[in-house]
């Protein structure tokens, strides 16, 4: 069975350093996958890569069999790739359903000017991604922050919102970069579940990039592991805690995963 | 004239009736969902033939656990259709009371609202050898949730419509075999001491209240009702359920418990209920909005709001309102009021009630004089929930109004107020003795309240009869009719008074966080934590200086000589309260014993040890020292 996402030995570098060299990784249909490692192992330049951000040195990537290697992230978008971004990338002036609603603009097919030429049918489109907009809020337990421009909430609501706007493409395959990062227990818990629920009701393929390893752990399918640009270990969460070479490259060389936020 | 209807019988009238009238709403998407009574009847239909599809016999007792939401209401008279009986919990009950309540009262169908109330019965299956069914509505993040005795209520109510096709006739006959004298609802009561009592409630007790409620006050069929008060107080069972069969009217279900600020005020309820704390909140929100207005406004705000006071005084003192003032009323009306109780979402009420505690006499009078009808009811769950309330030309803040028609109410031993009704409960479930207690041979029951009736025939509490003592001077000693004037105080949370045997009065006290935080931010006082904040010394003379106020409203012996500010609030988790927010007076003694001696022996300060429970019923412990503070102008002499 060929994989939803294949890529094959890609490798990027910035200057001199060399961020990603020949990783290959395949994620199936509907799976969590976790891309972990020390700081500056290259798993956000490898995100970079699947959503058309940054275009691999070398290497290929295939979505659904369709090479998209080059493929600008607008095309990736519309393709139903979606991310959410390490620094939230919300309009912070603007209401969380506006938010989510800009979220859904891929699937929207009036131009400004048949809006203006063809209200009735635009209006209709307005009605029927609202609906599924107001599905995403349901969702996610946000209600009451409608109406609340997104600047105004708490960080781990905004990293809620964050999602919703990455759900609001209706992605096949999502890519999170640190959902968690910066929120206290339970808020990482709510984004767990979350998660776990995008992932097991709609069935979206999912790519993970995180930092706590007990969340890590507990809702990946597979979990990949770089470091140097490298892949080290893929398997199981069992496999991958086992796996001689990880514990050397947590316990051993780097620093424990934990003690700082920001790779490259 | 008695009742001869059941619950289930209303429906099956409303069903046919009032088939196309809207009986409950809910808001989901954003947008309020209508169901009418004759979707009503075929959910609650289908919900109970499921319920005999898979095997639950006639008298099952059912609970659900939630927010309110339309299928969980629909379930409790699905279980009263089958005979059954209906025992709603709290949701944020801790898991040992919960256990308690769900194990004692021999639930065998548990209805839960979501994901996260499924797994806190998950959690506590072991200990629930009587569950056979659980039931979850909202199938989100269930897909990997597999037990044989794990259903979604859709599989619940699509069992029923394939049962009901091949049973005709078996639900009409099911809600036929239910008697006026069958147990509908048994409703624990956290009591303030020990565990949780369970007060059965008949059909007849339930639909004689109803009745009885419909003949005191006002009630339409095309009132609209917002259910937002935890489904397991009787208050909510009695109006949003039995009083929505027997009217008819629409009851709505807000989207969240976070939204329902907004929703009321999107929805203009006709008729509201709602506890003191809520009215309180409401007085702070538009008085902080009004604070934050700019200066025209808030001019205009401030005289308006002048105006409105004298007038509303003027009136309950029962003297005719000068021309002068009537005129600048009727602006007041048109500029602010108006508006105020359209934000407020009171716009279309026509009646509100405030009960279940004392409410300020300020945020009472605010109320009425910005035109809201709010008039005080009391009652209790083993009374179904009502027994006497203010018709509307005799509001006022001091008592609990006129005992309603047929419910009779006199005075017993030491002041104990004594009621009969139709509405007296059946006795306390598997507790015959905690029965005999309250209900005497005659059938009068003991409310446990004391109190008198005032000339005028108003039904006055005090406090609790039990909790009523003596200080050593012999001078009466009540210790809620203290603390309810402490509580006035916008700053004042909650407040526990002691003087039982004592020669004065001491009080411990917790603050409000949110209006002393803002009283502190305000003065470029910094805190870091409530404990913190409650020690800063300019907070302890703001709250002397408040407590010094509430003593000039209180008889000589009877005033707060030394109080401390406690490091926590009072918290239900932790067992000093009730989940309906009464003091566990017995307890607190014991918890704070150390605290008591202190203020009875001279000493400046105490080490405070609190225990604080989180909700997963972990426990942690803070350590402080406290210092204890005399009230100047009260005789403090030790």
């Amino acid at each position: 069975m060929s994989a939803l996402l294949e890529i094959r030995e890609v490798s990027k570098a910035f200057g001199g350093v060399q961020a990603v060299s020949k990783v290959s990784l395949d994620v199936q249909q509907s799976d969590l996958m976790s891309v972990i490692g020390p700081n500056g192992a290259g798993k956000t330049t490898l995100l970079n890569m699947i959503s058309g951000f940054y275009h691999p040195d070398r290497g290929h990537i295939a979505l659904a069999g369709g090479d998209v290697t080059h493929a600008a992230p607008s095309k990736m978008a519309e393709l139903g790739v979606a991310r959410t971004f390490q620094n939230i990338a919300l309009f912070r002036g603007m209401t969380v359903l506006d938010n989510l609603m800009l979220g859904r603009h891929v699937h929207m097919k009036t131009g400004v000017l048949s809006a203006f030429a063809y209200w009735g049918l635009a209006q209709k489109e307005e009605v029927t991604h609202r609906r599924r907009v107001e599905d995403i809020i349901d969702f996610l337990r946000i209600q009451d922050l409608r109406r609340r421009p997104c600047g105004s909430l708490a960080y781990g609501l905004q990293k809620r919102v964050e999602l919703g706007r990455a759900l609001a493409l209706d992605p096949k395959v999502l890519l999170l970069d640190e959902p968690m990062g910066g929120c206290n227990h339970e808020e990482k818990e709510d984004m767990a579940r979350f998660i776990l629920d995008v992932n097991e009701e709609w069935g979206t393929t999912i790519i993970l990039i995180e930092h706590d390893m007990g969340v890590v752990m507990d809702i990946s399918d597979r979990v990949a592991v770089l470091d140097m640009g490298q892949k080290i270990a893929e398997g199981t969460p069992d496999e991958v805690r086992a796996n001689p070479q990880v514990i050397k490259a947590y316990l051993g060389e780097a620093k424990p995963a934990a003690t700082e936020q920001r790779h490259g | 004239m008695a009742e001869t209807m059941t619950l289930p019988r209303y429906l099956l009238r409303n069903a046919a009736q009032f088939a196309g009238r809207p009986a409950i709403r809910e808001k989901d998407r954003g947008i309020w969902q209508t169901y009418t009574w004759r979707e009503y009847h075929d959910h609650v239909r289908d919900i109970a033939l499921g319920l005999v599809a898979l095997g639950v016999p006639r008298g099952v007792k059912l609970s659900v656990i939630g927010d309110n939401r339309p299928r969980l209401y629909w379930a409790q008279v699905a279980a009263m259709c089958l005979g059954g009986v209906s025992v709603p919990v709290y949701q944020d009950s801790i898991a040992k009371e919960l256990a308690f309540v769900l194990n004692h009262a021999e639930v065998s169908v548990i209805v839960a609202e979501d994901q996260e109330q499924v797994d806190k019965i998950l959690a506590l299956k072991d200990q629930l050898p009587a569950l056979t069914l659980l039931v979850y509505e909202d199938p989100r993040g269930m897909s990997q949730y597999r037990f044989p005795w794990l259903r979604s209520l859709q599989e619940v109510e699509e069992a029923g419509r394939r049962f009901g096709a091949e049973h005709p006739g078996r639900f009409q006959a099911e809600v036929e075999k239910g008697r006026m004298e069958d147990l509908a609802l048994i409703a624990y009561t956290s009591g303030t001491t020990g565990n949780p009592k369970g007060a059965m409630l008949t059909h007849t007790n339930l639909v004689e209240t109803g009745s009885t409620l419909m003949r005191a006050e006002d009630v339409r069929r095309d009132d609209d009702w917002l259910a937002y008060l935890p489904m397991a107080w009787v208050g909510d069972s009695l109006y949003t359920m039995v009083m929505n069969l027997m009217v008819g009217f629409t009851v709505n279900c807000p989207e969240s418990p976070e939204t329902v600020q907004r929703d009321l005020r999107e929805l203009g309820p006709s008729t509201v209920l709602a506890p003191p704390r809520i009215w309180e909140n409401m007085l702070t929100g538009v008085q902080v909005r009004a604070a934050d207005a700019g200066g025209v406004k808030r001019m205009v705000f401030d005289r308006f709001r002048a105006v409105a006071e004298r007038a509303e005084i003027l009136r309950a003192e029962g003297k005719s309102v000068p021309l002068g003032l009537r005129l600048q009323h009727a602006l007041g009306e048109f500029f602010v009021y108006g508006p105020v109780r359209d934000q407020l979402g009171l716009r279309r009420a026509r009646w509100a009630y405030t009960g279940g505690a004392p409410l300020g006499p300020d945020t009472f009078r605010f109320f009425r004089s910005f035109g809201v009808n709010l008039k005080q009811v009391y009652g209790s769950t083993e009374l179904t929930g009502l027994a006497s309330l203010q018709p509307d030309a005799e509001a006022n803040p001091t008592t609990a109004g006129r005992p309603c028609p047929g419910i009779e109410v006199k005075i017993g031993d030491k002041g104990e107020v004594l009621v009969r009704s139709a509405g007296v409960f059946k006795g306390y479930f598997k507790n015959d003795e905690a029965t005999r207690e309250v209900i005497g041979p005659d059938g009068w029951f003991r409310t446990g309240d004391a109190g008198f009736v005032d000339p005028r025939g108003h039904l006055v509490i005090i406090d609790r009869a039990k909790d009523v003592g003596a200080l050593a001077d012999g001078t009466a000693f009540a210790p809620q009719f203290i603390e309810n004037k402490l509580k006035y105080s916008p700053y004042v949370r909650e407040a526990v008074a002691f003087g039982d045997g004592k020669p004065f009065v001491a009080a411990m006290i917790a603050i409000d966080p949110s209006t002393v935080g803002s009283w502190a931010e305000r003065r470029n006082v910094a805190y870091t934590s409530y404990a913190d904040l409650a020690q800063k010394p300019q907070v302890r003379a703001l709250l002397r200086e408040e407590i010094r106020r509430g003593n000039e409203t209180l008889p000589e012996a009877q005033q707060v000589r030394r109080f401390l500010l406690l490091t926590k609030d009072l918290e239900a988790d932790d067992a000093e309260m009730t989940r309906t927010r009464k003091v566990r007076r017995r307890y607190v003694f014991e918890k704070y014993a150390s605290v008591i001696d202190a203020f009875y022996s001279g000493q400046e300060q105490v080490a405070l040890v609190s225990t604080v429970t989180y909700e997963d019923g972990r426990q942690a412990t803070v350590q402080s020292t406290v210092t204890i503070e005399d009230v100047t102008g009260a005789m403090a002499h030790v």
